[in-house]
């Protein structure tokens, strides 16, 4: 068939939502066959990695937020932006021409796709890229290191709760005498944690990130470990919330049935889930606690306020889980005063 | 005694007899015209050239001179090699005296103290760098930068020859790291170079003729080089290489102090750069033997897809006792045989224990044996083996193509968990296949089960260690079978692949950090006809946070 179709542009918004939805489908072919023909109509290739394939995937996690895609719905879409995204890589030709670079996702960290873009827009940059995937086991990662001598790391980070387990990597690898480069946005708006967490540099998005690598890299060799960084952040307050985290979360079990007579009627299943909000609520305090940065819990309880509202939910439901939690942290007072700051944020019912 | 009346006069001879012998270096001077009155032995000493009656502003000796014309109190000075301090004190409104003090000997001290705490520092900084990497390039890259950094203009690595090329790695002021590698035929050009190779003790710098050096061991650019100094790192009973300094200009040398520092720096780099190399030697044994114990590519197959995932549980070693293993279709057999297993135990032990039993089932396959047929023929290979052998459990099955895009698994079991089947509506099923644990006992039973699969549907074989994964709100909770099968049952519609990510991510946060024994997984998904199972949005999902306090008829349950 053929067809005089103009010349597409990704600022088309019928183009954009066109792709969105073959995605959404599983349409594998289709939505690699439009990328494929903006490329022979000569789109950049990094255009349609960012633009379409990055810029769709933020649609899809906001699709899922306001409850409009099932999450089987998600996963599925970002399978199909990640084959997208390996047709698109295969037809370029790129020749390393810069060092080598190891590009990995925190321990923990499921959200592959950003650093898979990144790891195609290094490669056309002239770097060897190693990507070792999501949620890469920090023992894993050095050994890496010491096997192949990169010339940097690249570590992304999603989800602010991997933090702790980003600033173990971080120090390892450069313990191992490699800088690091830190991006995503578990490291808060423009990556700003970063330097906290010993990063050498840090970049908000991977063009971003491109840029800075192409420039004066690697960075000058500190001195000695930079003595303002410990290797250990966190204080006493980390430490005991999250040994304490089983008996944080069995106790408000029980505290909420005593709120919700209902709760005592859950199912397995809601019990179970009930449990793992209550273990998101410990996990973001946690990281918060430890990078000693308030505003994450609080970005946390904003997102999570918009999620329930777009499933219906009353913001009440997170309101109570927040008092749980709070009323047993007694000799917490930074986790207290973070709690009640998001307490004072979120809208009353 | 007179002499002690208080109040007496000291004569004047007794006063110029004192002040000559005194040890520390006096002038007495009139304060009308600055001229000197009086000067002791030790102030001539310090001063040669001043005499009495000299005007201290045109003293010979500068700092004095301006101290004394500015009528400025004290002044320091470094003159023929000593360093003086000087000092003015008023005696009355007439005259004045200048105390002077030399200090050559403390400075000295003072500047020798500096040096080998540079020294120390340096030497502290370089094996910190030096140790940090196990990566020779990376090593050899520390070791010049370093050299650079302290020690000379210019350094550069050369590793002994290897299939008659030794690799080199060189620093030069205002240039990144070069690196490279050159004929072995060229090493006799540089100066002492062959020797220090050959294990020959090195040649001291000031008998190597600088300007002998090749135009090759350093560009034209870098200047004429004064002074050359070629060090041998030490290894394990050999040269591990040698590291070559240079320093500019025609009249540099490297002094008997450099050269001993250099030698200093060049034990650690050399014991660093031994260390690579075991490691790398390690690692390529390692990594040969590991190739044949790493999960198969898996074929490419016809009307179904095929998804495996595996995690080692020693992170670092990437292969543990779980397997999985499938064998496309051939000429003489038409079917796709898949098989999934779990050797007793974890670690290089159980895996090279797999590796038998995957060579023995290609074997097996290879004589168009059946599942059930290969359960037995392993059982009797393993438990007639003599030796005391680790047991296995495994699934083997069948895969072949039946009528409208469905596709038939036939499974024989031999001791593991039952597979589980994805139903189009979400429902998962057990497959009914039993057996006895393989390797243990010389009879085993097994009953074999036959599933078919509809487009879209799925098959997946599993490994104990996703079920035993301990971790949830209590931390040491089990991740159970009937979680695994609400998590598969939300996977429907989606590819095999993705199916088998969410799980891992699944367990992932399930252990929360925490450690996991080997997980292996397989997946035998039948094509979809149309890419479309998920349209309309498919099932809303629950709120992965924060549905705490929410009446129970709230709760969005899955796919009801």
């Amino acid at each position: 068939m053929i067809t005089s179709a103009p010349t597409r542009s990704l600022h088309d918004p019928d183009l954009v939502e066109r792709y969105l939805h073959l995605i959404g489908d599983g349409d594998e072919q289709g939505a690699c066959d439009l990328a494929v023909s903006l490329l022979d109509q000569g789109v950049p290739a990094q255009r349609i990695m960012v633009d379409l394939i990055g810029g769709s995937q933020g649609r899809v996690g906001e699709l899922w937020a306001a409850n409009e895609w099932s999450v089987a719905r998600e996963h599925a879409a970002t399978a199909v932006n990640e084959r997208v995204l390996a047709v698109v890589a295969g037809r370029l030709r790129t020749t390393a021409r810069r060092g080598r670079i190891t590009l990995a996702c925190v321990d923990g960290e499921w959200h592959g796709l950003p650093a898979r873009i990144l790891a195609e827009l290094l490669r056309m940059d002239g770097w060897r890229v190693d990507f070792l995937g999501a949620s890469v086991p920090g023992p894993h990662l050095i050994t890496h290191l010491h096997q192949t001598g990169p010339d940097a790391v690249a570590l992304s980070c999603m989800i602010p709760t991997r933090l702790p387990r980003a600033h173990a990597a971080i120090t390892a690898c450069r313990a191992a005498g490699v800088p690091v480069i830190a991006g995503g946005r578990g490291f808060g708006a423009g990556s700003r944690y970063a330097e906290r967490l010993g990063a050498d540099a840090w970049a908000a998005t991977a063009e971003e990130a491109v840029i800075r690598l192409a420039s004066d890299w690697p960075p000058p060799p500190a001195p000695d470990f930079p003595s303002h960084l410990a290797d250990f952040l966190g204080d006493e307050e980390y430490t005991h919330l999250v040994r304490s985290r089983p008996q944080l979360i069995e106790t408000a079990m029980q505290r909420l049935a005593v709120v919700v007579p209902a709760v005592q009627d859950y199912d397995e299943q809601q019990r179970e889930a009930t449990m793992e909000d209550f273990g998101h609520i410990a996990d973001f305090l946690a990281a918060s606690l430890y990078v000693d940065e308030p505003q994450i819990f609080l970005d946390f309880t904003t997102w999570t306020a918009g999620v329930l509202t777009a499933r219906g939910v009353p913001i009440a439901a997170l309101t109570a889980g927040l008092r749980l939690v709070r009323d047993q942290l007694i000799d917490f007072p930074k986790a207290t005063a973070t709690l009640n700051r998001s307490l004072e944020t979120l809208p009353t019912p | 005694m007179a002499s002690h009346v208080p109040g007496a006069v000291v004569t004047p001879f007794l006063l110029e007899a004192a002040f000559t012998a005194a040890t520390e270096a006096m002038l007495l001077c009139s304060a009308a015209d600055d001229t000197v009155l009086l000067a002791n032995p030790a102030a001539l000493g310090l001063i040669p050239g001043l005499r009495p009656g000299d005007r201290l502003t045109a003293a010979p000796l500068p700092e004095l001179a301006a101290a004394a014309s500015a009528g400025i109190d004290s002044f320091r000075s470094e003159h023929e090699g000593r360093f003086l301090y000087g000092l003015r004190r008023a005696l009355d409104d007439d005259h004045y005296a200048w105390f002077f003090r030399d200090h050559t000997d403390e400075h000295e001290r003072t500047a020798a103290l500096e040096a080998e705490r540079a020294r120390a520092a340096f030497l502290a900084d370089a094996g910190r760098r030096l140790s940090a990497s196990l990566h020779l390039r990376r090593v050899r890259r520390t070791t010049v930068q370093l050299a650079v950094e302290h020690l000379a203009d210019a350094a550069v690595v050369i590793l002994p020859p290897d299939k008659r090329q030794s690799a080199f790695t060189r620093a030069l002021p205002g240039h990144t790291i070069e690196e490279g590698s050159l004929g072995e035929h060229r090493l006799g050009e540089v100066p002492g170079l062959r020797e220090v190779i050959d294990g020959f003790p090195p040649i001291p710098s000031r008998w190597l003729d600088a300007s002998q050096a090749p135009d090759w061991l350093f560009p034209a650019a870098f200047g004429p080089i004064g002074a050359l100094l070629v060090t041998p790192l030490p290894g394990n009973a050999e040269p591990a290489g040698v590291l070559i300094l240079a320093k500019a200009g025609e009249h540099a040398t490297f002094s008997p102090e450099d050269e001993a520092l250099a030698r200093v720096f060049a034990t650690r780099a050399g014991a660093a750069l031994a260390a690579a190399t075991l490691y790398q030697e390690q690692v390529d044994t390692a990594s040969v033997l590991q190739a044949d114990l790493l999960p198969p590519e898996l074929p490419q197959t016809e009307g179904f897809e095929l998804a495996g995932s595996y995690q080692a549980a020693r992170e670092t070693m990437l292969v543990g006792g779980d397997f999985y293993e499938a064998f496309g279709p051939s000429e003489t057999s038409p079917d796709t045989v898949v098989a999934l297993g779990d050797v007793c135990g974890t670690g290089p032990e159980a895996a090279v224990m797999t590796g038998k039993v995957r060579q023995t089932l290609r074997a097996l396959r290879v004589l168009k044996a059946g599942p059930e047929t290969m359960l037995r023929v392993l059982n009797q290979a393993l438990t007639e083996s003599g030796r005391r052998q680790r047991f296995v459990t495994l699934v083997i099955g069948s895969v072949t193509r039946a009528d409208h895009g469905r596709i038939r698994l036939e499974l024989a079991s031999g001791g593991h968990p039952p597979p589980l089947v994805l139903r189009g509506d979400g429902t998962v099923e057990e497959v009914p296949a039993t057996g006895t644990l393989i390797g243990v006992m010389p009879h085993t039973s097994v009953r074999p089960a036959t599933v078919e699969l509809a487009p879209g549907e799925l098959c997946l074989l599993y490994s104990d260690g996703l079920t035993e994964a301990r971790g949830g709100p209590s931390g040491a909770e089990q991740f159970g079978e009937a979680r695994l099968r609400r998590a598969l049952a939300e996977c429907a519609g989606l590819p095999g692949a993705v199916t088998l990510e969410r799980l891992r991510q699944l367990v992932s946060d399930w252990v929360h950090g925490g450690v996991t024994d080997d997980i292996a997984m397989l997946a035998v998904r039948a094509h979809t006809r149309t890419p479309l199972t998920l349209r309309g949005g498919g099932a809303r999902n629950q709120s992965p946070y924060l549905t705490a306090a929410r009446g129970g008829d709230r709760r969005v349950r899955p796919r009801a």
